[in-house]
């Protein structure tokens, strides 16, 4: 078995003590778990932050310098790639853990940075550019003077309990999960629960469907538990296909286990022998990591044939999806994985009772099976002791946008909008002012600046006409233009829909075509008085189609799809007025709305905006001010680039 | 059985049905467009949203189930309202072609927009183009008028299983369409036209031979005979808004006249003689251990399907030409001869219930030395649009009967048209030829109805029980071909018929009808059957003539040379 530093008789040990609180495992076992845990290590850990983001921010490249490092100075130290802790806008992170000192993390090195770390950490320097700070550690002998990982802004308002592993362990470890509490509560389960007491103990937890429905999980899981059939099927939904949504795929590639875990326990409720996971394709390093751990799985006996002698089997498959995010809508799903085009159908009846191949099927997000092997092995007060009083527990979200502090963060439902963009978030880049935060993806709606005291749950943010959704948090400052970001989300919309019924096919195509021409120009509009009258009627219309969307389409994706522009139409109506009747763009973004004119005052006549205007709209005399001919500006910008008394303002 | 409320009015309903269905039973309309009685509902065309007291927003009523004390509103604002916008989105997406389209005053997506009172143009983006499909010889797709109800696709697949088009792309670039988006020549359409049957709007239509049909007539130079499809003459009434099931075949005749057919003849004569023939070949395999189980071959959807996706079963197909092709060789012989008249001026026309019939009479089995057998192919609607263009109305029409040598026919030949009817026939004239005797009862109960298999055994003598199967719908066909592939030996004859419940279903019939409309049609032909004075083939005094002045016995050198014909093997998809 890989990975292993525990020998085979220890194993089977830790196998048996799974049901047992691990304050009662033998000494010896309790003693290889620190060491799985490398808080006994004898030559040094490099920690590389590999996941996804890390890899986009160089990991790949800074893992092979520090390999070539170590090699060229015959130095002996272990290297561990580890998932994303979630700092995505500081990666590449690269942790250093001396024996019997505590980790130390630096942020953003890059391959050229590397020989000058680890120069100073094998010098016995932990230098002070680019620190982060160092894990807290009662085992292990903290550094005196330098700052604490869990007080930093970023990490110290989260409540981390689906994310505690992440960028902290190795992911390809099945020890390591169970070192740090994994496989025990499922263990405790199969020892002491009947499904339906399972059923009930997750209802009490006051877990909902983290995938953007919210829906009670326990109460679905009954659905299933009670239909009888001669098979179940339990689908874990990580096709994740919100733009800006990436909480999932951290979760898979950093703590591939505590998911396997969860579906593991989510199966045993509802009597499911047969597991699927369906993922998207885009997600090569979640599916290599979830493929490793599931062959590890089912060598330690974790899946299969009588899990834990319990009687109970399952097999877990994964299906790869091919591009399509209707295929995170769950019947669209089931067909996807029965072989057929990916369309939705009607319910009644629901999967629960007539699911995959007919049979009952529960699907839940990756996210909410995430949250399960803490809640079965804390029990249900354990979870609903945090969150508000409709929303329990966490969420986790994936801030993103015009936002210092990009990443994934963990909060308490209940927590302020406020607290995560300024706080956790960093506040907005370059001094500029908030304007909204998207929340909810294409489903979802935009918070304005006087909600940002908003207390995050499902329920408030229905009230402002918005979406928890997966998890996808957009943060736009002002030089965002509201009808551009609707326009962005109908045009996904529109690419993504599957076609089949009539107001999500046809109904958010025309919603588009309002929306470009609320954005178009003059010189594009043709002179057909449809385009003018279209542009004047078009926000009755928007409103007219919306209605008729929302109550007439087939599946969620089309019911939401009107959501983005109803709420930017709700809290920025003015801008969508001054697109309309003033044909401006106040944020400047719609190219074809704004206006590139030059200050007689600062103008001398060099002509060298003249010379390089590519249409030839600017025209004057040398040494008088020139001016530029609207009708045939293209908005590219070169006038303003070569200006040198900066007297082109574009407004 | 328990009570709803629906626009305020009590009706009954059963646990576990939708509330479409409770409805219908009670009366109350509900408009749908993609709905397939008989099929799980679609849930694509949102035609049928329907309020619930309650409940935010609409349901389908094609999926949603009844649950006691439920209220219902079927025509509140918002449903309405609901209903106009997307019919109105569907219209923004439509060429607006009415005047110039097949379907001009009969097309679903019209009388919907008319009902639901659309008077104003609000959507004005890009419409999708599409080039027309009019590459096989059967059947012409318009994609451009596609309105994506997606019933022409789940016909194809669920109901016929040959799966020759499907939804490709996404949004609103779906469209329907072939593998490789290669014509339906290409693909492995057989030309059923049960798309067709379904089809909301113009997207789909037969291939038109009007033209040449017409053309022919005004040509004095041409002898231009027809011969009419048993169910035909319960069926055409329909389009004039005659009875369901009301036989006109008297009138019919007498419309072809006057539209300038020459010679009128009954298809029914032809059956008979394929009855001749069939029984003879059924006969002899029977005694002489030929292969077994013999299948008919009427049916040219059915001879595609067998070609393409069953060709081991070539040898047992009869090797008999269909009624249609029967009746075209021996127009241009024996017809030709007995009237002296050059077979090359014969422009010999068939009024079929059938599209595929289109691409058989093209198929080069039926030609003789480059010489069409059949010139020329209408379906019932095409008849019925020339019939109008030619200023005539069934309803003040006196009856005409058939012209000879073709125009004698027996009962038997007649229910031809309905699933189990060829079967029947064949039966009453082979048991006569084995036992020179005839069947007590001449009605084979066993074989009749809408199922789509039908079984039974019939005791010839003491050492012979046939065992019999009739099919319909090529799924049915499907499921005793497999039976037999996997072992089953107890059948010696199978009847198949491509269109589900016999050519009174077929896909050149009235558009738009349902299972009671089926039902009549096929009770009239049975009426007929059972109130006809000759009720077997062998017993049609014309049919005798021709064996005795032409043909000489059933299977002869003669027989085999005109009437008999050959298969071939072709690949699914031919790209």
């Amino acid at each position: 078995m890989p990975n292993t530093t525990i020998d085979n008789s220890l194993r089977q040990e830790l196998m048996e003590s799974l049901d047992v609180d691990q304050a009662q495992w033998s000494d010896e076992l309790k003693e290889g778990m620190q060491e799985i845990k490398r808080k006994k290590i004898d030559k040094p850990v490099i920690y590389v932050g590999a996941g996804t983001c890390g890899l986009g921010a160089g990991a790949g490249e800074t893992l092979e310098k520090i390999n070539d490092y170590l090699n060229e100075n015959n130095i002996e130290a272990s290297i561990k790639e580890v998932g994303c802790i979630g700092f995505c806008v500081e990666e590449p992170l690269v942790d250093n853990q001396m024996p019997g000192r505590t980790r130390v993390s630096f942020s953003e090195i890059t391959e050229d940075r590397v020989d000058d770390l680890l120069d100073s950490v094998f010098d016995g320097e932990i230098p002070t550019e680019n620190l982060l700070g160092q894990f807290k550690d009662e085992d292990l002998e903290a550094y005196s003077d330098l700052p604490f990982l869990n007080e930093h802004d970023f990490f110290k308002d989260q409540t981390r309990m689906v994310l505690p592993n992440c960028g902290v362990v190795d992911p390809q470890s099945l020890e390591e999960y169970i070192a740090h509490g994994g496989y025990q509560g499922l263990a405790q389960i199969l020892k002491t629960k009947t499904p339906e007491e399972l059923c009930n103990m997750v209802e009490d937890s006051g877990l909902r469907g983290r995938g953007g429905g919210g829906f009670p999980t326990g109460t679905k899981w009954k659905f299933a538990l009670n239909t009888a059939a001669s098979q179940k099927y339990f689908v874990c939904n990580a096709d994740e296909g919100d733009p800006g949504a990436f909480m999932d795929r951290a979760v898979i590639e950093g703590d591939p286990y505590r998911l396997l875990e969860g579906l593991t326990i989510s199966s045993y409720a509802i009597g499911a022998s047969n597991a699927y996971i369906y993922i998207r394709a885009e997600y090569p390093l979640a599916i290599k990591r979830l493929e490793h751990a599931i062959a590890t799985l089912k060598e330690a006996g974790l899946l299969g044939d009588n899990i834990l002698n319990s009687g109970f089997n399952l097999e877990i498959k994964i299906k790869k999806g091919a591009g399509a995010f209707v295929c995170g809508e769950e019947t669209a799903l089931i067909h996807s994985i029965e072989g057929k085009r990916g369309m939705p159908r009607p319910r009644p009846p629901f999967p629960a009772t007539r699911g995959l191949f007919d049979k009952p099927t529960i699907i839940n997000n990756v996210e909410t099976l995430a949250n399960l092997p803490g809640i079965a092995r804390n029990g249900a007060d354990w979870f609903n002791s945090r969150g508000t009083e409709g929303s329990k527990g966490t969420k986790v979200f994936a801030l993103s946008g015009d936002i210092n502090h990009t990443g994934l963060v963990e909060v308490e439902m209940g927590v302020k909008l406020r607290d995560i963009i300024y706080n956790i978030g960093g506040g907005i880049g370059e001094g500029k002012a908030y304007k909204a935060a998207q929340i909810g993806g294409p489903s979802g709606g935009c918070i304005p600046e006087q909600h940002l005291d908003i207390e995050i749950d499902y329920e408030s943010l229905q009230e402002v006409g918005a979406m928890m959704g997966s998890g996808g948090l957009v943060v736009m400052d002002e030089d965002t233009c509201m009808v551009d970001v609707a326009k962005f989300f109908m045009d996904f919309i529109q690419r993504e829909s599957c076609g089949k019924c009539i107001p999500c096919r046809e109904g958010t195509r025309r919603m588009l075509d309002i929306l470009k021409a609320i954005t178009r120009g003059k010189k594009k509009e043709n002179q057909d008085k449809h385009e003018t009258l279209q542009r004047f009627k078009g926000v009755m219309y928007l409103e007219r189609l919306s209605e008729t969307i929302q109550d007439s389409a087939l599946c969620g994706l089309g019911q939401t799809a009107p959501n983005p522009v109803l709420s930017t139409l709700r809290w920025f109506r003015d801008e969508y007025e001054k697109h309309i009747y003033e044909r401006k763009c106040p944020a400047g973004v719609c190219k074809d709305l704004i206006n590139y004119t030059i200050d007689d005052d600062k103008c001398v006549g060099c002509t060298l905006c003249a010379k390089n205007c590519p249409t030839n709209a600017i025209k004057g005399k040398a040494k008088a001010p020139h001016y530029i001919v609207s009708d045939e500006c293209v908005r590219c910008g070169q006038c303003v680039n070569v200006c040198r008394f900066d007297a082109i303002s574009v407004k | 059985m328990f009570i709803i409320q629906v626009n305020n009015r009590e009706i009954k309903a059963k646990s576990g049905e939708t509330i479409l269905q409770a409805c219908k039973r009670a009366d109350i309309y509900i408009p749908t467009l993609c709905h397939i009685e008989g099929l799980e509902p679609s849930g694509a065309c949102r035609m049928c949203v329907v309020e619930i007291e309650g409940r935010d927003g609409l349901v389908p009523a094609c999926a949603w189930p009844v649950e006691k004390d439920m209220e219902v509103k079927t025509h509140s604002a918002k449903a309405v309202r609901a209903r106009k916008t997307n019919i109105e989105l569907l219209l923004a997406d439509h060429p607006d072609d009415c005047l110039y389209c097949v379907r001009n005053g009969d097309c679903e997506l019209q009388s919907m927009a008319e009902q639901l009172g659309v008077r104003q143009r609000r959507y004005f983006g890009d419409k999708n183009e599409y080039d027309l499909d009019t590459s096989s010889p059967a059947i012409s797709r318009d994609p451009s008028k596609c309105i994506l109800c997606g019933k022409c696709v789940r016909v194809c697949e669920e109901i016929q299983t040959v799966s020759a088009i499907e939804f490709v792309n996404r949004g609103s670039s779906a469209t329907v369409g072939t593998a490789y988006d290669e014509g339906l020549n290409l693909s492995s359409c057989v030309y059923c036209g049960q798309c067709v049957r379904v089809c909301p709007t113009g997207a789909l239509r037969e291939k038109s031979n009007i033209k040449e049909v017409m053309n022919a007539i005004n040509d004095p130079e041409k002898i231009v005979v027809a011969q009419h499809a048993p169910s035909i003459s319960v069926t055409i009434g329909e389009e004039f808004g005659l009875r369901k099931g009301k036989d006109v075949v008297g009138i019919m005749n007498g419309a072809l006249r006057r539209i300038g057919f020459d010679k009128v003849f009954t298809t029914s004569f032809s059956a008979d003689l394929t009855i001749m023939e069939e029984a003879a070949e059924l006969v002899e395999r029977v005694k002489e251990g030929g292969k077994l189980p013999l299948i008919t071959s009427c049916s040219p959807g059915w001879i595609k399907f067998m070609e393409q996706f069953y060709p081991e079963f070539t040898d047992n197909v009869s090797s008999c030409k269909s009624p249609q092709q029967m009746m075209g060789a021996i127009i241009k012989t024996y017809f030709a001869e007995k009237e002296g008249i050059d077979p090359d001026k014969i422009f010999s026309v068939s009024v079929m219930p059938c599209t595929a019939k289109k691409f058989e009479a093209e198929r080069p089995e039926h030609s003789k030395e480059g010489r069409p057998d059949i010139d020329a192919v209408l379906t019932t609607r095409e008849l019925s649009r020339v019939i109008k263009l030619n200023g005539l109305d069934l309803n003040d029409m006196e009856p005409e009967s058939h012209d000879t040598p073709f125009g004698e026919r027996s009962s038997a030949g007649k229910i031809f048209g309905t699933s189990g009817g060829v079967m029947e026939a064949a039966v009453r004239t082979a048991y006569h030829m084995i036992t020179g005797e005839e069947l007590e009862d001449p009605e084979l109960e066993a074989v009749r109805g809408m199922d789509g298999v039908k079984e039974a055994k019939i005791k010839v003598n003491d050492d012979l029980e046939v065992g019999i199967a009739v099919a319909s719908g090529l799924k049915n066909a499907r499921k005793i071909l497999d039976q037999i592939k996997n072992g089953r030996d107890d059948i010696h004859f199978i009847e198949v018929m491509t269109c589900p419940g016999g050519c009174i279903n077929g896909g050149g019939q009235p558009l738009g009808i349902d299972e009671d409309t089926v039902k009549a049609r096929m009770k009239a032909l049975y009426k007929i059957d059972r109130t006809g004075k000759i009720r077997r083939s062998h017993e049609n005094r014309s049919i005798q003539k021709i064996y005795e002045e032409f043909l000489g016995e059933p299977l002869s050198e003669k027989s085999h040379e005109l009437l008999h014909t050959t298969y071939k093997k072709r690949k699914e998809v031919l790209v």
